[in-house]
């Protein structure tokens, strides 16, 4: 464990310095590496247990809890949940202290964690300077009524896009943050270039990735800007060299670039795939991103077949219902886990030989008693950082965990060393890298949409928002309360 | 209970002060008050338990026992066996905090004692001003 400690001592009373720090949600206000700040769930800044979210100005993310707060003794003590630098174990508090013959404030600020050994000087060195001294400078600032400066943009803006002279309308990440970012307004729809088509969509798909978006956890949008990555709809222009789509074509996709929520969006041909009749639109729009995820981790990631033994975590959620199902239908022997007898019956419903409640026994014992000790053959791991560990532990020898999520946090720093022990293969695929190129698009879609006519994956009814209440299905994906997944209808 | 709380800055290395008010029969050294001091029974002055027996320059005499020295916390609490203050149950600590801008010296000095209420505010302003304060502005005069 290493530990820094820094101390200052700021000119004005106590009782002022701890009317700001004692305000979980104020670093935004005054330290200069923090973009922006809000407290998950709707919580108060002074709830311990409560978790601000940082978007820092070098775009990364932050997340941290408040273990303690005291108002007697002016401290406070808070641990971090997930940052872009492994600070593992990383506890800190901040406390402070009348100096009474000035009417002035000691400041304390000291942390301990453990840094991996080659970046320990480095880490040492970044939480001492940029995090503590920098925020004593603007604390000292602050309380001196200083003019702030202004903290540094992230990245310059991309040129504007050219206009076709149209507009659709569209929801818009106005800035990094909660739903209440999201505004619904009139947008402007680019010409149809030679490989392009232009789409009247018809409903869009809202998935987790839109909200890692919207609070900049995820760098690719720079506010502002439309988020979404999946859509359906019907093709109403047609550029001078798409040879492979007409007018009025019936058509779906799940890929980069985002900037799906939208009425009309110009597309690359490349880029899209015919809706077969077996998918309404709106199951189409709920099902691509997840299908086609499914898909390749199933066939390329980790070709699954009859003699594999399949764990499956998270298996009620969107991804891992289509993985228990379609891992059954191509023989696997299927152990799911989930979190609540509700959902554990659902993976029973969709296919699974055996579960396992995670919340009730550990699910790595569980899956070595039901493989006679030998584990399992591949795992599929959407939920990262409460997981990750017991995944390596309840694999089999030349098992494959494939860690394709971090739904529980970042799946955090391991020793590679280890995966010797068992012969252990770790794949940690992204989306982009496998649904990137028209015949990739071309083979995952057939191979889902083959799954789908033959009955082998049923595809459930999503829940349905207007567009303009995109942030209402983003907060319902949020709480975890969809059984299934949440589309837009642009006509709503 | 009544607490005095006092505080103050001195422009040394925590160290540096350290040395210097860690020593239980120092005061002479380091107060304007007291004159001189001794720790009775031939023990040790940071043996935990001893006790100071010093004369103030009005002649008074106080005795103090050590209840607990820390130099990893660089704190010294002690408490008041016999003095003419009129206070009872009297338990003080001294203590020190490194404060890393400057490479500076935080000091506090509190005490919670019992005392008859019309006695109250004079003990206070007696001990936190004519006692801490004063020894802590020569602390800082000697450093500065």
């Amino acid at each position: 464990m290493d530990t820094v400690r820094e101390s200052t001592v700021i000119d004005a009373p106590v009782g002022a310095v701890w009317a700001l720090l004692r305000d979980f949600n104020s670093h935004d206000r005054w330290h200069p590496a923090i973009a922006s700040s809000r407290i998950e769930d709707g919580l108060t800044s002074q709830t311990v247990g409560g978790v601000r979210y940082f978007s820092l100005t070098d775009g990364s993310i932050l997340r941290e809890q408040l273990i303690a707060c005291s108002d007697r003794d002016m401290s406070l003590r808070y641990c971090l949940l997930d940052s872009p630098l492994p600070l593992m174990g990383y506890v800190a508090e901040m406390r402070l202290r009348p100096v009474t013959d000035r009417f002035r404030t000691l400041l304390e600020w000291s942390s301990t964690f453990q840094p991996p050994a080659p970046e320990r000087n480095r880490l040492i060195a970044l939480v001492r300077d940029d995090i503590y001294r920098a925020g004593f400078s603007a604390l000292h600032d602050w309380f001196s009524g200083a003019p702030q400066p202004a903290k540094p943009v992230v990245a310059p803006k991309p040129a504007p896009p050219k206009n076709s002279g149209q507009t659709t309308m569209g929801i818009v990440i106005q800035r990094h943050g909660g739903p209440e970012v999201l505004s619904f307004q009139p947008i402007e729809l680019p010409p149809v270039g030679p490989k392009e088509v232009r789409l009247h969509q018809t409903y869009v798909g809202v998935n987790f990735i839109d909200i890692h978006c919207r609070t900049g956890h995820f760098d690719m949008i720079d506010p502002p800007g439309i988020p979404g990555m999946e859509a359906v709809g019907t093709i109403t222009s047609v550029g001078s060299e798409v040879s492979g789509l007409r007018l009025g074509d019936r058509v779906g996709y799940a890929c980069a670039p985002v900037g799906a929520y939208c009425t009309d969006r110009v597309m690359p041909e490349s880029m899209l795939v015919k809706l077969p009749d077996s998918l309404s639109d709106d199951q189409a729009a709920g099902t691509l991103l997840k299908g086609m995820t499914a898909s390749f981790l199933l066939h390329d990631v980790q070709p699954v077949g009859p003699d594999d033994i399949v764990l499956i975590h998270a298996a009620s959620g969107g991804v891992g219902q289509l993985l228990v199902q379609w891992a059954k239908a191509l023989g696997a022997r299927v152990i799911a886990t989930a979190s609540s007898a509700e959902k554990l019956v659902m993976a029973l419903s969709n296919g699974a030989d055996r579960v396992i409640n995670y919340r009730q026994e550990d699910f790595v014992s569980a899956t070595l008693d039901l493989t006679d000790g030998m584990g399992a053959s591949v795992i599929f791991d959407g939920v990262g950082q409460n997981t990750l560990e017991g995944s390596l532990e309840a694999a089999a020898i030349r098992g494959h965990v494939v860690s394709f999520g971090e739904a529980s946090g970042p799946p955090g720093l391991h020793d590679l060393g280890r995966l010797s022990s068992k012969s252990l293969r770790f794949s940690r695929p992204n989306y982009g890298h496998y649904v990137g190129s028209a015949a990739q698009v071309e083979r995952y879609s057939r191979l889902l949409f083959d799954a789908i006519s033959s009955g082998k994956l049923r595809i459930p009814s999503p829940e349905i928002y207007p567009l303009s209440k995109a942030a209402e299905a983003q907060s319902a994906l949020e709480s975890r309360r969809l059984t299934w997944s949440a589309v837009l209808e642009t006509s709503g | 209970m009544t607490r005095v709380y006092i505080s103050t800055v001195v422009p040394a290395p925590v160290t540096s002060v350290w040395r210097v008010v860690r020593n239980f029969n120092g005061l002479p050294d380091w107060t304007p008050f007291v004159t001189a001091s001794r720790i009775e029974g031939g023990m040790h002055p940071d043996q935990i338990g001893c006790i100071r027996n010093f004369q103030l320059e009005n002649g008074d005499t106080i005795r103090e026992q050590l209840l607990a020295l820390s130099d990893y916390d660089m704190s010294c609490t002690y408490s008041i066996l016999e003095s003419g203050m009129g206070v009872r149950d009297y338990i003080a600590t001294l203590a020190l905090i490194p404060i890393t801008d400057g490479n500076r010296t935080f000091a506090s000095w509190e005490a919670n004692f019992d005392c008859d209420p019309q006695a109250e505010s004079g003990l206070i302003d007696q001990i936190g001003q004519g006692v801490f304060q004063t020894a802590f502005d020569a602390l800082k005069k000697r450093f500065g």
